[in-house]
């Protein structure tokens, strides 16, 4: 006889009777499930140790969010467990009826002492089958085999070892492939709440057979029980509500009918093998020792169908509660069964015993076995692995093993978050997009303060005693205060909202850490093979491993609490309304995402499928991130540290009656539903709910939203795909779990409707991601694990979109229209891809031809521009903004060419591109179509744009060459010298000359021991001095180090060592060479000096690039120095000045008026 | 080359109080003979420049302007040859070029009996002979020329220096095959801060990946590196990323601690370089 059997025979029947009952009683439902699940967590509260207790519907309506304080809402941060929020009576579930344990204990010592020996042999063979990595457990336990009774008796107190958060659980990590199962070692839950009870534990018994089958084989009919217990239900209800009661005792009678239960009979078994318990380990349930397992079969069914229609709060909660039930650990002592019949009766217990409650958990997990089967892999994992699944259910095991077999879902927490800068964008950051000087300043300025703050946040916020007010608070206020005054607050938001995408949109809020890349020395030593694992082994460290329960309030984790704080820190309107506008566009265009349907018989699809659920992953984890903080900052005025008292503030509701929301989220849901694609909507807008002030929920507008979303978990439609189903669900479900008031309104009348379904986009990476609580059911499993296993075949489960968006285009009646007609028919029979090919083609190639243009014809125009107005602007003082216009009035008419040469890219450049990327196969008539209608929309684009830009283009580049031109710093508008500038090297030039930095720093070495003050004896010597300007030569030929600012710096140096030269100003020290040369004087003058003269001659007009400024020579200065000389530096100068004309450096006009101004100088009277 | 904080502070210490002049370089080149050249003098000048910085206001008081123009009418009077100005500069520790900014600024304003304007007297000493006193234009020479921390002649120097650094760093990146794109180019973007070279594609240099590459012909101390990250490196980094700042002329090597978070230091261009293998393959 199996359960399942049962189950199957009776499944159908049952829960269609029950929805039927159900539908035909929606006025009953309203108190039903509230009642049913209180039910349930008040018949489970003594049994549950495990994790925190699950709140439960409260059907009291009007008890709604009281406990809620403000200062929890407002930062976030509050750990406090919703559980509070709920009827007084949940909480019991934490305490556990330490009076009825002691008293039980003592009534059956004989009984549940053997079980619990047998229970404890049952543990300790795990415990020597598992070759745990949890060394510390195993030793530890181990230790209490050997001398058992210290063990049981040591104090509870002492051991914390069931703090998961000191002692978080290890994953199962047992291989399939195993012929005994390895399992891990649970930590021995040890309360405090049983310090009383006897450790009479006996550890004689050996490990018994852990055959499922065994335990199924050795309990008598467990029906028996359900007999011999039958009418429980009914004092059960006492309580309820009549309607309750008639319902349930239909139920049963239809249960009873259904199948007769035997005789009530106690099985020897059960007697035989129970020894008197107070077991600090976990109680291994038996399926043999469940009692009322009719009464349980009903509650399950009932309340499996309540989960299926979607009439709890929230599912996971559901599940979570179920599985708490699963590993439930025995602290009760009633769990041999063998309780008297006449305790059942009038004690209304159903759960009493960790069997009753593990069977109960079975039976529900069996009947949710769809959506468990679309959780996470190492979840079923842990479900396939549970040995009191396969005890209790061998089908429902191996159903779970297949599932886990065949499951891809492996889901990752630890998502690589690398911290990223927003990267610099010409076209939208530069000076021509800021009205003035001042504000493009003020926005670089505020860019590189935020990313200071950032730094510093990043640096020291995890630092006890830093505090972000009190150290950023009022750099941030400096900042807004400066945006203030230049209006740039929008430019900012917009920074600032990019930077919290790129940062927070992980799914742990974004890493703490700026370089979450392995580390270079981690990556040597384990290959980037063993790097996985290495990530699994940094995910176990760093994901939070404490069981908080499947409903956290809502946080700013990560660097999230750094964009929060600086808002609240800020507290400027206009900074909040900027970053209101800013994340609301952006929340528009992302959720205006198109969400393709893929057709499966096209053999690309898998690749585009994957593209589109990663695009679909990015956009959705933008939106709630967006959302987020859009109804952080939307409702930040409202927000109030405590619930408004009593009486709800009427006219605060009658005036924000009256108000608009920023975002009209009831229309973009409206929409989302209409167009089926509340997948990407609904998500978001539930993270923008979870931040509402108390009053929100009570406007008309905001009611109408919760409605709207109450009824969409209602209806929600079969045909959707599941994972997307879970997804909504899932979030839903925490909404309404955060938002209690929503009780308040459970199951008004609504009209029903049904929306269809949706691109299947969701997996379970995504779906773990946006909850990432779900993975607390996880948590609760890895628990307490006990592993089994075996390796079978597998079953996947495919889900088949079935949606279709609509192309359909409405009929017109011109002609432009007809071919925008064709064109979307065309598309509508090709797949997708080449839709998304032509359209992205044309989008590059109508950008990349604007671009072009900009490169080609507007730059040489602005050359043009430039030559023109560098004449003019020679020419005479003008008007600049005058000269400007005039110049590119001129070049307008010549930017029509833009046009022509865009049409010629586009034709050009288009069909190239759509024959790389379509397929070989393409045919050639669609090719040709799609080339065409490529460079159709690629020109559309381009010459659109540049007809209307192409003469504020012109403009704004001329003006900008204009400005740089008026600005070049050090030296004049750069005219013809500019050009001899861009000289080249000489041919097989090595570029080994010495640098023109060290030139100068000769040069002036020089200049500096002529212009003293001199050491004693310190002089310049010749060939040196020859040789440097030998070296100059070089330096001046080679042109690859050369920069204008030195070239003109030597020129000038040359010039001025020249004057010191003829004025004999250089300590020459002549040494020998001299007087070698002194015989052959050129031209007379015997001097050595017009040795480097002449040199100098030679660079000046054959090495400088740059014009030589030689007039410097007749500068007052200049000739100062000379008339301070002897004679025979005057012949030096002659020679000199016959230098510069012979050598065509100056024509003898110049000299002549250079020297003719000199005689106006007031010159000494006496000179030499 | 890289330096201890000790050896710089070794260096940093024996500068104490030394005149910009060519007397005290060689002094300095004797004393730390292993050091390279380049390396002291940007240590030296940037050392320099911190004094004159602590001691600037001091020089410009209305007395001590008043007192220098004084000195400076008298001292030419006895001997207008004589080095009047730079001797001055250095007997009250301030640079000459300065002094003589001072001095002409002074002089300037009683011959105009107006106080001139910036670029002008940035003008007359980068060319004195524009100065209308032909005394006054010697002495201003003799300090300009003289001064080796400050003047426009330093000023073209460094400007050389940083141009010269640039173009074998672009030398360097070309026989390297790595694309990059240069700052003229980016400012023509519209770019508002910009590195010296912004890699097209990046490499990872020593582990680190880099998107550009920074230039700096001169010595990495504490002042001067934070200063450039304050002003230059976070905001190419808050720009373009993590990045490369080469210091020619050597750095603290405890400077070198933000590598983690995408600011590396080198002395030298590096030579552990790894590219994308793609776009190698592509050439």
């Amino acid at each position: 006889f199996s359960i399942d059997v049962f189950k199957m025979l009776d499944l159908g029947v049952s829960v269609n009777h029950i929805h039927d009952k159900l539908a035909s009683l929606s006025s009953l439902q309203k108190d039903f499930v509230p009642f049913l699940l209180n039910f349930l967590r008040e018949q489970t509260s003594q049994i549950l140790t495990n994790g925190p207790s699950t709140p439960a519907k409260t059907p009291n309506s009007k008890a709604h969010g009281s406990q809620r304080t403000g200062s929890e809402r407002r930062t976030g941060h509050a750990s406090s467990s919703r559980v509070q929020l709920f009827s007084p009576r949940t909480s019991v579930t934490a305490s556990l009826p330490v009076r009825r344990g002691r008293r039980r204990g003592s009534s059956s010592v004989g009984a549940s002492g053997r079980q619990g020996a047998r229970d404890l042999g049952c543990s300790l063979a795990e415990e020597e089958d598992g070759k745990s990595d949890s060394a510390s457990w195993s030793g530890g336990r181990r230790k209490s085999s050997g001398a058992p009774l210290v063990s049981a008796r040591s104090p509870p107190s002492q051991l914390n070892l069931n703090n998961l958060e000191e002692f978080p659980p290890m994953g199962a990590a047992s291989g399939w492939a195993k012929s005994k199962p390895s399992r891990r070692i649970n930590p021995t839950p040890v309360s405090a709440e049983r310090p009383l009870s006897k450790p009479k534990t006996c550890f004689t018994s050996t490990p018994v057979s852990r055959s499922p089958a065994a335990h199924w084989s050795a309990g008598s009919s467990p029906e028996a029980f359900a007999a011999v217990q039958e009418g429980n239900l009914s004092s059960v209800m006492s309580n309820s509500l009549q309607e309750e009661r008639e319902m349930l005792k239909k139920e049963r009678y239809s249960l009873r009918i259904s199948f007769d239960p035997g005789t009530p009979t106690k099985p020897s078994y059960t007697r035989s093998a129970s020894l008197p318990a107070e077991s600090h380990l976990v109680t291994c349930a038996n399926p043999a020792k469940v009692s009322c397992k009719k009464q349980l079969e009903c509650l399950a069914q009932l309340y499996s169908s309540c989960i299926a229609e979607n009439l709890v709060p929230n599912i996971f909660l559901e599940l979570f509660f179920v599985l708490q039930l699963l590993t439930s650990k025995g602290t009760s002592t009633a769990e041999d069964g063998d309780s008297d019949p006449e305790i059942n009766v009038s004690g209304r217990q159903h759960f009493e015993s960790v069997h009753n409650c593990v069977y109960f958990a079975v039976r529900v997990l069996d009947y949710q076995f769809e959506i468990i089967s679309h959780l996470e892999k190492g979840m079923l994992k842990l479900l396939a692995e549970n040995e009191r699944i396969s005890s209790f259910s061998p089908t429902l095991h191996k159903r779970l093993r297949q599932a886990y077999e065949s499951s891809t879902a492996k889901v990752s927490l630890l998502l690589p978050c690398s911290v990223q800068s927003v990267s610099f964008q010409p076209e939208t950051d530069n000076r021509s997009n800021f009205p003035s000087d001042r504000a493009f300043q003020v926005f670089k300025k505020q860019r590189d303060i935020f990313y200071e703050l950032l730094r510093e946040w990043e640096d020291n916020h995890e630092k006890t005693v830093w505090d972000f007010e009190r150290v950023l608070g009022s750099k941030i206020r400096a900042m807004m205060a400066h945006l203030s005054a230049t209006c740039n607050h929008s430019r900012f938001a917009r920074l600032f909202q990019k930077q919290l995408i790129q940062m927070c949109k992980g799914p742990i809020g974004g890493g703490a850490s700026w370089g979450d890349t392995p580390d270079q020395d981690v990556l040597n030593m384990l290959g980037s093979d063993n790097l996985s694992r290495l990530k699994r082994l940094q995910e176990r460290f760093v994901v939070p491993q404490s069981i908080r329960g499947p409903c956290p309030p809502p946080s700013f984790p990560g660097c999230q609490q750094f964009f929060r704080d600086f808002i609240l820190s800020a507290g400027s309107y206009q900074f909040n309304q900027h970053l209101v506008d800013s994340l609301c566009l952006k929340i528009l265009e992302l959720n205006g995402l198109t969400l393709v349907e893929h057709d499966h018989s096209d053999g690309e699809t898998d690749m585009e499928e994957q593209d589109e659920k990663k695009r679909f992953t990015v956009a959705l984890l933008s939106l709630r991130l967006l959302a987020k903080f859009l109804g952080f900052i939307v409702f930040l005025p409202y927000r109030t540290a405590e619930q408004p008292a009593g009486d709800m503030p009427d006219s605060a509701l009658v005036l924000r009656n009256q108000t608009l929301p920023v975002l009209d989220i009831l229309k973009l849901l409206r929409q989302s539903i209409r167009d089926q694609r509340s997948i990407l909507t609904i998500p978001w807008i539930v993270e923008y709910l979870s931040l509402v002030d108390h009053v929100a929920p009570f406007l008309d507008y905001y009611r109408k939203v919760f409605g709207l979303l109450l009824l969409m978990v209602l209806s929600e439609d079969k045909e959707m795909s599941f994972l997307n189903k879970l997804l909504i669900l899932a979030v839903l479900g925490w909404l309404f779990q955060v938002e209690l008031f929503l009780l308040c309104c459970i199951l008004s009348a609504f009209p029903s409707f049904s929306h269809q379904d949706f691109v299947p986009l969701v997996d379970q990476q995504l779906l773990y991601t946006c909850c990432p609580y779900l993975s607390e059911l996880r948590k609760l499993l890895a628990s307490f694990v006990a592993g089994s296993g075996g390796k079978n075949g597998g079953f996947i489960r495919k889900i088949t979109p079935t949606a279709a968006e609509s192309l359909a285009p409405k009929a017109s009646v011109t002609q432009q229209k007809l071919q925008v007609d064709l064109e979307q028919a065309f598309f509508h029979n090709q797949p997708p891809s080449l839709r998304r090919t032509v359209e992205f083609v044309a989008e590059r190639v109508g950008s990349n031809c604007v671009k072009h243009i900009k490169a080609t014809l507007v730059a040489d125009l602005v050359q043009r521009a430039e030559a023109m107005l560098q004449d003019k602007v020679k020419e005479e003082d003008v008007n600049h903004d005058k000269l400007l216009e005039e110049v590119c009035t001129h070049l307008y008419e010549e930017g029509a060419q833009a046009l022509i040469k865009g049409r010629e890219f586009c034709k050009k450049k288009g069909p190239e591109a759509v024959r790389v990327l379509l397929p070989e196969e393409t045919s050639a008539a669609v090719l040709s179509s799609a080339e065409s209608i490529a460079v159709e929309l690629a020109t559309e684009k381009a010459c659109g744009w540049l007809s209307a830009n192409i003469a504020a283009l012109i403009k704004r580049e001329v003006k900008a060459t204009f400005n740089r031109m008026l600005k070049v710093p050090g030296f004049p508008l750069p005219g013809v010298d500019a050009v001899e500038l861009r000289r080249d090297c000489p041919p097989g030039c090595q570029h080994c000359a010495p640098f023109p930095s060290q030139m100068i720093n000769e040069i002036k070495y020089v200049l500096c021991v002529a212009v003293g003050p001199r050491e004693e004896g310190e002089v310049v010597d010749y060939v040196w001095l020859e040789c440097l300007l030998g070296r100059l030569s070089q330096t001046l030929r080679c042109r690859k180090f050369m920069c204008p600012t030195a070239e003109q710096q030597l020129a000038k140096c040359t010039v001025e060592l020249a004057s010191l030269l003829v004025s004999d100003r250089v300590p020459l020290s002549l040494g020998i060479k001299s007087s070698e040369k002194s015989p052959e004087r050129l031209r007379g003058k015997n001097d050595p000096t017009s040795g480097l003269l002449k040199l100098l001659f030679s660079i000046w007009k054959e090495d400088f690039g740059t014009s030589v400024p030689v007039q410097l020579i007749f500068s007052k200065k200049n000739v100062g120095y000379l008339t301070e000389a002897k004679q025979r530096e005057w012949d030096l100068f002659l020679f000199l000045l016959h230098g510069l004309t012979e050598h065509e450096l100056m024509r003898t006009s110049e000299i002549q008026s250079c020297l003719h101004s000199l005689e106006e100088l007031p010159w000494p009277s006496v000179s030499n | 080359m890289k330096l201890s904080k000790a050896q710089y502070d070794e260096i940093a210490q024996f500068l104490g109080h030394v005149q910009p002049t060519r007397q005290s370089l060689r002094k300095l080149k004797e004393k730390f003979p292993s050091q390279s050249q380049s390396t002291l003098l940007s240590i030296f000048s940037q050392e320099y420049q911190k004094q004159i910085k602590r001691t600037h206001a001091k020089h410009h008081t209305a007395e001590a302007i008043e007192t220098y123009y004084q000195r400076y009418l008298n001292g030419v009077m006895k001997n207008a040859a004589a080095p009047v100005l730079l001797d001055l500069a250095n007997e009250v520790d301030f640079a000459p070029s300065l002094m003589a900014r001072i001095v002409l600024e002074r002089f300037l304003q009683e011959k105009e009996q107006a106080i001139p304007s910036k670029t002008l007297i940035s003008s007359m000493l980068r060319d004195p002979s524009q100065i209308p006193d032909g005394v006054l234009a010697n002495q201003v020479y003799q300090c300009t020329v003289n001064d080796c921390c400050y003047g426009p002649l330093v000023d073209c120097i460094k400007h050389a220096v940083g141009h010269e650094h640039e173009v074998l760093l672009r030398e360097m990146l070309l026989e390297k095959n790595l694309s990059f794109i240069a700052e003229d180019q980016l400012r023509a973007k519209g770019y508002d801060k910009t590195p010296d070279f912004i890699l097209e594609v990046p490499v990872a240099v020593e582990g680190h990946i880099i998107h550009w590459i920074e230039s700096k012909a001169s010595f990495g101390d504490e002042s001067s590196h934070q200063a450039y990250l304050q002003d230059q490196f976070w905001s190419y980094w808050n720009r373009f990323g993590p990045g490369l700042v080469i210091y020619w002329y050597g750095f603290i090597e405890e400077l070198d601690c933000h590598r983690e978070r995408g600011i590396l230091l080198k002395d030298c261009f590096p030579t552990d370089i790894v590219t994308l293998r793609h776009s190698m393959a592509q050439r």
